[in-house]
């Protein structure tokens, strides 16, 4: 898989996954690296389950084979294992520890399994890092930077092709002036927490 | 606004659906035209939100854009632009089509004038479609010239070469796409934005009036046309053969997006082929595809959905007496549904291939995970409409419902959504199940869906006196597809003021004497004017009108106003769940000793709950700055 990378992004309808896979792209073009960043629009943003794909390098599909990520990086538990099939035993696996109930789990139709137990079984294939994103967002000043954080964490594994700093200078020319200092905190707080695991 | 602000040569990333707006308006567009529908509305957004941009910063856009109130409206006034001679461009997700048929398969008849691009945009594997249905024979049944993009960057470059070529013959060009090119991000290079024409000019012209004289005229004519484009095909640089490895008899037949998937299993699976990867697609180039078939000894043909490629090549392969192999959907190596992805393509070319695929074992999860649908937004208007109407419906009431987000609806606990087909097909059920029932009927649109293609089928309640109650849910929004503007409200596409027109205007003026306008927040009112609806008889409307919970929100946030959330008072709450599993809004929860809680980050205020908690248990928790 040389020259090639390959970035899973998940989690729930509205909370940044898609801004999150775009702020890759830009980073890759910015880095003059081929890339392409595959979303889902329309009826799945709802509050449905998001699946945002990020190919970099000598690419042409979009959508990343199974078994090939290079990272998955997940906003909610139970959404990083409902795309383990991406992964494999070199798979670095980031997933934020602040799940969001579905409502079939409200309603009692289903049940949202213990979070230890989800976390062991993605252990078993893959490289887990638990990140508390939302407390480290909150931190930085804004839970809405729940995903830069897991960015920050992302650029910490060094999987990416590029510098962190390239991608931090992207999130920061995305953001309005006023919330540079948040972003960049979030961003940070990911970085370190990452590289204490 | 990068789109419109970067110096041309550089790079950008933009969705598929931004790149074709860019073309466009590198070829100089004059008019774009739509109805919204994903995976095509960025197209139709980026047009919008241009000309908004343009407007704010006081300066006049060069294109004419609007969001019409449908797809053959917007056709129709894209191609009488075209027929001024300027440049027009139409989008449309793929249903979209089929109302837009019927002006579509006449104007291939009497082609146009200016340029005009037609995008369709379809959804293979249904992702926000009610079918995944395969447009490209809508080029071969009208007689269009067709292209197909595989990546962004081309998706520009076919948009913006494709209005010479539009011009050159005359025709409309379908520029099909599917979500899977509308709705990826790429590195496209910029070229300069050519100045729009401006105002046309209409000659006159005998040719353009469709009676059967002229129409038998103008088939002859559109088959020369197709003569002329097979050529074009031929010549076209997107159409070519891509060699890979060392010379191989083995080939693949590819277009679109298909073509990404293939480039990457044969990376993978290390082949040496022979590609034929085409990008116009209609009329096919027969003495390359001839050509092609000659040179190989097997061919495997990888398109998502239908066999029409297949069904071309074998039939050039039997007119060649060519004994080729031919691989694909009818030797049942590929799926006629849904779409593709490399995992497909790399399973079916290691069978047909015999070689090893890599990637046979994926790992599945051994723990059961709850799924996750689509809901409606806590604070939703259609969740109280839909409580309210039910509480006030009979058993056995048939609740036809339409395209757009109320049909979320379905889902429990509201379970408001019992027959479907497309666009205003509500109120066209409504009128049939009155007849063929004694059961009430109490049908649900938008406000955009009744102006786009239920007004018909209102009038014929009206007519035949039909026992229907008809809701149109007025959240004063096209919503699920972006929040778009539509007749009904006070601005238009280009951020212009623009002149309402009221459903209950319109529904009186088609002659419904049982009219009534209630707000869904107030429970008991809305539940006494469904009460009074179903007694009426024959055909009543109730307007259920309340904004967009996420629109309101949103200029909330803007304004900074203050944002309001409830909470339960735990003492006075009886755990009766009626929050949960009657009303459903998924901002509540509970926990394990089965108390119940409002999450604050859900909320978004509606304080529909407080007035369906029958223990007065919920109140306004606190306001708080955004």
């Amino acid at each position: 898989m040389t020259g090639k990378t390959s970035i899973v992004l998940t989690g729930v309808g509205g909370q940044g996954v898609i801004t999150a896979a775009n702020i890759l792209g830009k980073a890759a073009v910015n880095a003059k690296i081929n890339v392409y960043v595959s979303e889902v629009h329309g009826m799945a943003q709802r509050g449905g389950s998001v699946i945002c794909t990020v190919r970099m390098g000598n690419v042409y599909s979009p959508l990343v084979t199974t078994g090939t990520a290079d990272a998955i990086v997940s906003a909610e538990p139970i959404e990083t294992l409902r795309y383990i099939q991406y992964a494999n035993k070199k798979t670095k696996v980031i997933t934020s520890i602040n799940p969001v109930i579905p409502f079939t789990v409200s309603i009692g139709l289903e049940t949202y399994p213990p979070l230890k137990k989800i976390f062991e079984e993605i252990s078993e294939h893959a490289n887990l890092y638990t990140i508390d994103a939302l407390t480290i967002a909150k931190d930085a000043g804004a839970t809405i930077t729940k995903t830069i954080v897991l960015l920050g964490a992302l650029a910490a594994t060094g999987v990416l092709p590029f510098k962190s700093d390239v991608l931090l200078q992207t999130i920061l020319d995305s953001v309005p002036a006023k919330y540079k200092e948040i972003n960049k905190k979030a961003f940070e707080g990911g970085m370190k927490a990452l590289k204490k695991i | 606004m990068e789109i419109v602000e970067t110096q041309p040569g550089k790079t950008k990333l933009l969705l598929g659906n931004e790149a074709i707006t860019r073309g466009a308006l590198e070829a100089g567009v004059d008019v774009a035209t739509t109805y919204p529908g994903t995976p095509s509305s960025e197209i139709a957004d980026t047009f919008s939100y241009i000309a908004k941009y343009l407007k704010n910063k006081g300066e006049k856009p060069q294109f004419y854009f609007e969001y019409s109130t449908n797809e053959k409206v917007a056709l129709e006034v894209a191609a009488a632009a075209s027929f001024c001679g300027l440049r027009a461009l139409t989008c449309m997700k793929h249903v979209g089509l089929n109302v837009a048929s019927d002006a579509f398969m006449t104007y291939m008849y009497v082609g146009c004038k200016g340029g005009h691009i037609i995008v369709s945009a379809d959804d293979p594997y249904c992702h926000s479609s009610q079918n995944e249905q395969d447009n490209r024979y809508f080029a071969i049944f009208g007689g269009a010239p067709m292209l197909e993009p595989t990546t962004p960057q081309e998706a520009k470059e076919m948009t913006r070469i494709g209005f010479e070529m539009s011009e050159e013959l005359k025709l409309p060009i379908l520029l099909r796409t599917t979500t899977r090119l509308n709705h990826v991000r790429g590195p496209i290079i910029l070229n300069k934005p050519q100045k729009p024409r401006g105002k046309g000019y209409f000659e006159k012209d005998k040719m353009l009036v469709t009676v059967p004289v002229t129409a038998r005229a103008c088939h002859s004519i559109l088959l020369k046309k197709l003569e002329k484009a097979e050529k074009l095909s031929e010549k076209s640089p997107f159409n070519e053969i891509v060699n890979i490895g060392k010379t191989s008899k083995r080939g693949i037949v590819t277009s679109g997006v298909s073509f990404n998937y293939v480039q990457e299993a044969v990376d993978d699976l290390k082949l040496d082929v022979r590609i034929l990867k085409l990008g116009m697609t209609h009329p096919l180039p027969r003495k390359m595809c001839e050509g092609f078939i000659r040179s190989c000894k097997e061919i495997v043909i990888v398109e998502e959905l239908e066999p029409i490629l297949e069904n071309q090549f074998k039939e050039i392969a039997y007119d060649l007496g060519s004994d080729v192999k031919i691989y694909g959907k009818s030797t049942g190596h590929f799926s006629r549904l849904y779409e593709y992805n490399p995992n497909i393509v790399i399973d079916a070319l290691s069978k047909i291939f015999k070689v090893k695929n890599p990637f046979l074992e994926s790992i599945q999860s051994k723990i059961k995970l709850p799924t996750r649908p689509p809901v409606l937004c806590p604070g939703c208007p259609h969740r109280a409409t839909y409580y309210a109407a039910k509480k006030a419906s009979p058993k056995g009431t048939i609740y036809p419902t339409d395209i757009g987000c109320y049909t979320l609806g379905k889902e429990p606990p509201l379970e408001m959504a019992d027959l479907l087909l497309c666009m205003g097909s509500n109120a066209g059920t409504a009128c049939g199940l009155a007849v063929a029932t004694d059961q009430k009927i109490i049908s649900f649109m938008g406000d955009s869906t009744f102006f786009h293609a239920a007004i018909p089928a209102i009038i014929d309640a009206v007519h035949h006196n039909h026992d229907v109650v008809i809701t149109i849910l007025d959240n004063r929004t096209t919503a699920m597809t972006g929040h778009q503007p539509h007749p009904g409200t006070e601005y238009d596409g280009m951020g212009r003021p623009a002149k309402p027109i009221r459903v209950e205007d319109v529904a009186k003026g088609c002659g419904v004497e049982h009219v009534e306008v209630v707000n869904p927040n107030n429970i008991k009112e809305t539940i006494e004017a469904f009460k009074r609806a179903i007694e009426f008889k024959g055909p009543s409307v109730v307007v259920s009108k309340s904004p967009c919970i996420l629109l309101e929100n949103r200029t909330k946030s803007k304004t900074r106003e203050e944002k309001i959330i409830y909470d339960i008072d735990e003492d006075k709450c009886d755990q009766c769940k009626i929050c949960i599993s009657r009303f459903g809004c998924p901002a509540f929860y509970s926990e394990e000793n089965g108390s119940i809680h409002i999450d604050g980050q859900q909320c978004n205020g509606c304080g529909v709950c407080v007035q369906i908690c029958p223990f007065n248990a919920i109140a306004r928790k606190k306001e708080v700055k955004r």
